[in-house]
């Protein structure tokens, strides 16, 4: 009787566990297909606001596949990631212009990146047109890499590793993240002040795509860096032993440290990726909107509702997040139907995270946990 | 004989709470161990400290002659100790070859040929081979977790219950294995809770009560002795 | 006493020093000394009031708000438009005007008080009730998403606050908000009577909070925030406890905005961010010690404290390069503070006491010998 009762109960939990699954299945199907149904319609309908949506959704990529990676990896909802990406681009602009604000006005540095011969001098687009930059710009990024790389180490050691010694929770390192966010801001605005600057000044070059869709040429390259970083941060993850490593510690770093990982250098490799991420990623946002240190933490919330809404950890997740939640937000304040004020685009970001948290916490590439 | 790991009078613990107060145990060369005891003996606890996953407070860990004591699990891994946890020893979002791989991570050659050898020891999993840990059922699990372990050929192999939660069935298949890895020229440490099980597979046994050293002897001897038997195994 | 109990001793003396000398070297005048302090007194009392709030959801109950902004600005302006009389003029469009309506007993000058009273009950009934249909969905989350959550709630009633202009008029703001019992005295003499409401009210809810905390329920949270699953095996409805106790912390919130508004006379959604509306506030709990409601008021104290002598910093003459950064400088040490804080003292400057109940605090007391077998260093959840 009893052997009978523990068969029924077990095969009542087995169809449970089923049609949850088939549940499950079904709410990503029918996210999938929102997403396709809406895209093609703004494709088709707001073709100007989706192409403003690409060039945001961009920009978030790039955002959200570092997010991802630290969030995903060390498990930190990383408070700091918008402010981080605003302070490496501000070290890019240092390193090509020299310039930081002096008692009142800019002081310059005697030498600077655009003093290369030929750095500001704009690189060509091989389809047609050029870009508003020049290579001076490309080694303004590998020193914001650097920068960027050497601050989180540095991070990591003065400030999270005593934390993780210490076996502080999640919430600990969230305000940890906000005094940091709160710091680099505020050195943001010691060293380079509250105006916004730009990389290079001036009307920038724009490109005729199909569709009779107009864009500026830099979005073209950032479109394809987002690309290129997610693809591969992708093959880090799933093709490298670091990757792989990475990811065994985010299942269980009890388990990993026992099979025989250091799971402090992982942790190390960890920060200085998603450190060069961040500083790319900064350097574009600049590059496509302008430096200003309160844009850091604006980005947050579409950031965390891209990294989220891909599933975390995800780089492709990141990427699609990323265009999803940029394309949305722009097509939900130009289209007509529904009025709503431009003064809520980011407030569609939150909109989309707070269903994806309610529908589906692992987002659409997530791992159940 | 010698003895590979020699434990000698461990004192262990978390936070403020010890939990061995002076433990002392040796394993010879491809030999099996058991160590028994009632709940919060300190016999998990045991093995953590031996790798270097509880701070050793007293006493001194040895593996083959070189002191351990206290070292990186990392390193332990790389003087030939491996290590396999009673639960969660998989990681489930990797595959399972993927899982071997974090086995000898350590390592950087030959990777492909200690793939192999592993796979010929577990030919169950071989065919998942790309497929998630986390679809792998109770016992493919503990199987994946012993081939984990032996990646690097280990002179030494720490197992935390093995049989524990898995059907009889099951149970028995595993133990098989180990008696394999074994003849293979692995000594082997091994904790349990099913005494009786533990003692009829191994050669010598230990029992530990109260974080210390009760009992030890021949494994076989130890089952006829009656005070062993009242106290552990229910008899 | 060990070096490490003189940091707070030395940290509230030495913000009680500069806040009285700088000042005083500054005008030379007592009158404009006094009325420095009664306004910073003022002030510490309304933020003692919003960290207090903080300090019931994270300290004891252990919920991630990261939007206090929220409940700050909707009672601030919840307490605003119920004492406000009606929106005349097209330019200053809001909902509510219910000041005039609200004297309700003429022969006791009601219309000095009465609004005033219903505006603060207004906000704390908002917040609660925002409070509680925030917690419905959110409650329920991870804890970090839950702080993500809390952002965007924040951010989203800022905008709103924002954007629906006929709401609380938009970027305009809300401005000649009446004090309350601003009759009693001269206009020059009013920061005197602000200061005592909201000391007093600082008081009440002090008491109350303190009351709850120690009572079975404030076990219950407090157990709820140290192991929900066990806290949950033994009966209780650990969602509902969650429920409650955020809902309390933002009813205080209310109360602090509702004083804000009376004590600034006007106010617009431009004063409330991220920074100002919930970082600040964090900041004083994890400095003063989360889970200690004293320690609280005295994170709001040395918190802005600090602040206010940043500002008093630049009366004197510093050079060029230091004074126009000062309030850069005065940020980024505030960020520093809380990550020092989180290193060196994470229980704050006054750590939480260890307590079961009233009823072991009396007995306790009664057997001396074992007074101090409670543990303050206990390692937490």
């Amino acid at each position: 009787m009893s052997v009978f009762a523990g068969r029924l109960t077990d095969a009542l939990a087995t169809a449970q566990d089923r049609f949850r699954g088939v549940g499950d299945q079904l709410i990503l199907a029918a996210l999938w297909l929102f997403f396709l149904v809406f895209g093609t319609w703004a494709i088709l309908t707001e073709t100007d606001a989706f192409a403003v949506g690409v060039v945001t959704g961009s920009i978030l990529a790039l955002g959200a596949i570092g997010l991802t990676l630290i969030y995903g990896i060390l498990k930190f909802a990383h408070f700091a990631h918008g402010d981080s990406m605003m302070l490496a681009a501000y070290v890019a602009f240092f390193a090509l212009t020299g310039k930081v604000v002096g008692e009142r006005t800019d002081v310059e540095l005697p030498w600077s990146l655009n003093d290369l011969p030929g750095a500001t001098s704009s690189i060509p687009w091989p389809g047609e047109g050029e870009f508003s930059f020049g290579y001076g710009l490309l080694l303004a990024l590998l020193v914001a890499v650097v920068a960027a790389v050497a601050l989180f180490i540095l991070l990591d050691r003065l400030v999270y590793r005593p934390l993780r010694r210490r076996g502080s929770g999640i919430v600990i390192f969230a305000i940890a993240f906000l005094g940091i966010a709160l710091a680099m801001r505020s050195l943001m605005l010691m060293l380079w002040g509250a105006s916004p600057r730009l990389y290079v000044p001036g009307i920038r070059p724009t490109t005729d795509l199909p569709f009779d869709v107009r864009i500026v040429t830099d979005q073209i390259f950032i479109f394809f860096a987002a690309l290129v970083l997610a693809a591969l941060l992708y093959l880090l993850l799933f093709r490298t032993k670091l990757g792989k490593a990475m990811r065994a510690m985010s299942d269980n770093p009890d388990l990993a440290l026992v099979a025989g990982i250091n799971t402090e250098q992982v942790v190390t490799w960890t920060w200085a990726i998603g450190g060069a991420l961040v500083a790319a990623a900064g350097v574009m946002l600049a590059l496509q909107a302008q430096l200003k240190p309160e844009l850091g933490f604006v980005l947050l919330l579409p950031l965390f509702a891209a990294t989220i809404l891909g599933g975390i950890g995800s780089p492709q997740g990141a990427f699609l997040g990323g265009m999803i939640v940029g394309i949305t937000q722009e097509v939900a304040v130009a289209q007509d139907l529904l009025d709503i004020s431009p003064g809520y685009k980011f407030s569609v970001a939150f909109v989309i995270l707070i269903l994806i948290l309610l529908l589906r916490p692992r987002g659409l590439f997530g791992v159940k946990t | 004989m010698t003895a590979v790991l020699r434990v000698q009078d461990v004192v262990a613990g978390y936070g403020e709470v010890e939990i061995l107060h002076g433990v002392s145990i040796a394993v010879s060369e491809a030999e099996i161990v058991a160590v028994i005891g009632p709940n919060g003996a300190g016999k998990s606890t045991l093995l953590k400290a031996i790798f270097g996953l509880v701070s050793v407070r007293g006493g001194r860990v040895e593996l083959v002659g070189r002191d351990v004591t206290n070292i990186a699990p990392d390193r332990i891994v790389q003087s030939g100790m491996s290590y396999v946890p009673q639960t969660e020893n998989v990681f489930p979002s990797l595959t399972i070859n993927e899982n071997l791989e974090m086995g000898a991570y350590v390592r950087r050659d030959g990777l492909r040929d200690r793939l192999e050898r592993v796979y010929d020891l577990f030919p169950d999993i071989a065919p998942r081979r790309a497929e998630r840990a986390g679809r792998l059922s109770g016992g493919q699990r503990q199987m994946l977790a012993l081939a984990r372990a032996l990646m690097l050929d280990p002179k030494v192999l720490l197992l935390d219950e093995p049989s524990a939660s898995l059907s009889p069935k099951m149970v028995d298949s595993i133990f098989e294995k180990i008696g394999d890895i074994n003849r293979g020229g692995t000594a082997i440490l091994l904790v349990e809770q099913n005494a009786k099980e533990a003692l009829s597979f191994a050669s010598r046994a230990y029992v530990l009560a109260m974080g210390e050293n009760r009992f030890e002897g021949e494994a076989k001897e130890m089952l006829d002795n009656e005070e062993v038997g009242k106290l552990y195994l229910g008899a | 006493m060990k070096p490490d109990r003189l940091i707070t001793p030395l940290a509230f003396a030495a913000v009680t020093a500069a806040i009285i000398i700088m000042p005083a070297e500054r005008s030379r005048d007592f009158d404009s000394v006094i009325s420095f302090l009664v306004t910073f007194g003022t002030s510490v009392a309304i933020f003692s009031l919003l960290v207090l709030g903080l300090n019931v959801q994270w300290g004891y109950t252990g919920i991630f708000n990261f939007g206090v902004m929220a409940f700050f600005l909707v009672g601030a302006f919840t307490a605003a438009i119920i004492t406000k009389g009606p929106a005349e003029t097209e330019f200053v469009q809001y909902v509510g005007g219910f000041g005039e309506d609200l004297n309700l007993i003429p022969f006791l000058d009601s219309d000095q008080w009465l609004p005033f009273l219903v505006g603060i009950l207004g906000a704390a009934v908002f917040c609660g009730v925002l409070a509680f249909l925030v917690s419905i969905p959110a409650l329920r989350l991870r804890e970090d998403y839950l702080a993500i959550v809390t952002i965007g709630i924040a951010e989203l009633l800022r905008r709103v606050a924002i954007e629906e202009s006929g709401l609380v008029n938009g970027t305009r703001g809300l401005p000649g908000i009446p004090r309350p019992l601003g009759d009693l005295v001269a206009p020059g003499d009013y920061k005197f009577v602000i200061f005592g409401i909201a000391v007093v009210i600082l008081i009440l809810v002090f008491i109350a909070v303190e009351r709850g905390i120690r009572s079975p329920w404030g076990r219950v949270l407090r157990a709820v925030r140290e192991d929900e699953m066990t806290t949950a095996a033994s009966g209780k409805n650990v969602f509902a406890f969650k429920a409650q106790g955020f809902v309390l912390g933002a009813v205080v919130m209310g109360i602090g905005g509702a004083i804000f508004s009376y004590q600034r006379g006007a106010i617009s959604p431009e004063n409330f961010n991220h920074f100002f509306g919930t970082f600040i506030f964090w900041a004083m709990l994890i400095v003063g010690g989360s889970g200690n409601n004293k320690g609280a008021i005295l994170g709001a104290y040395v918190v802005w404290g600090f602040w206010r002598i940043t500002i008093l910093l630049q009366a004197y003459d510093l050079p060029v390069f230091l004074e126009t950064r000062i309030f850069f400088i005065r940020d980024f040490a505030i960020g520093a503070l809380i990550v020092g804080f989180l290193l060196l003292r994470p229980k704050g400057l006054l750590p939480e006491v260890r307590r079961v109940s009233i009823w072991v605090d009396r007995l306790r007391r009664s057997m001396p010998a074992e007074a101090e077998s409670a543990d303050p260093h206990a390692p937490a959840g």
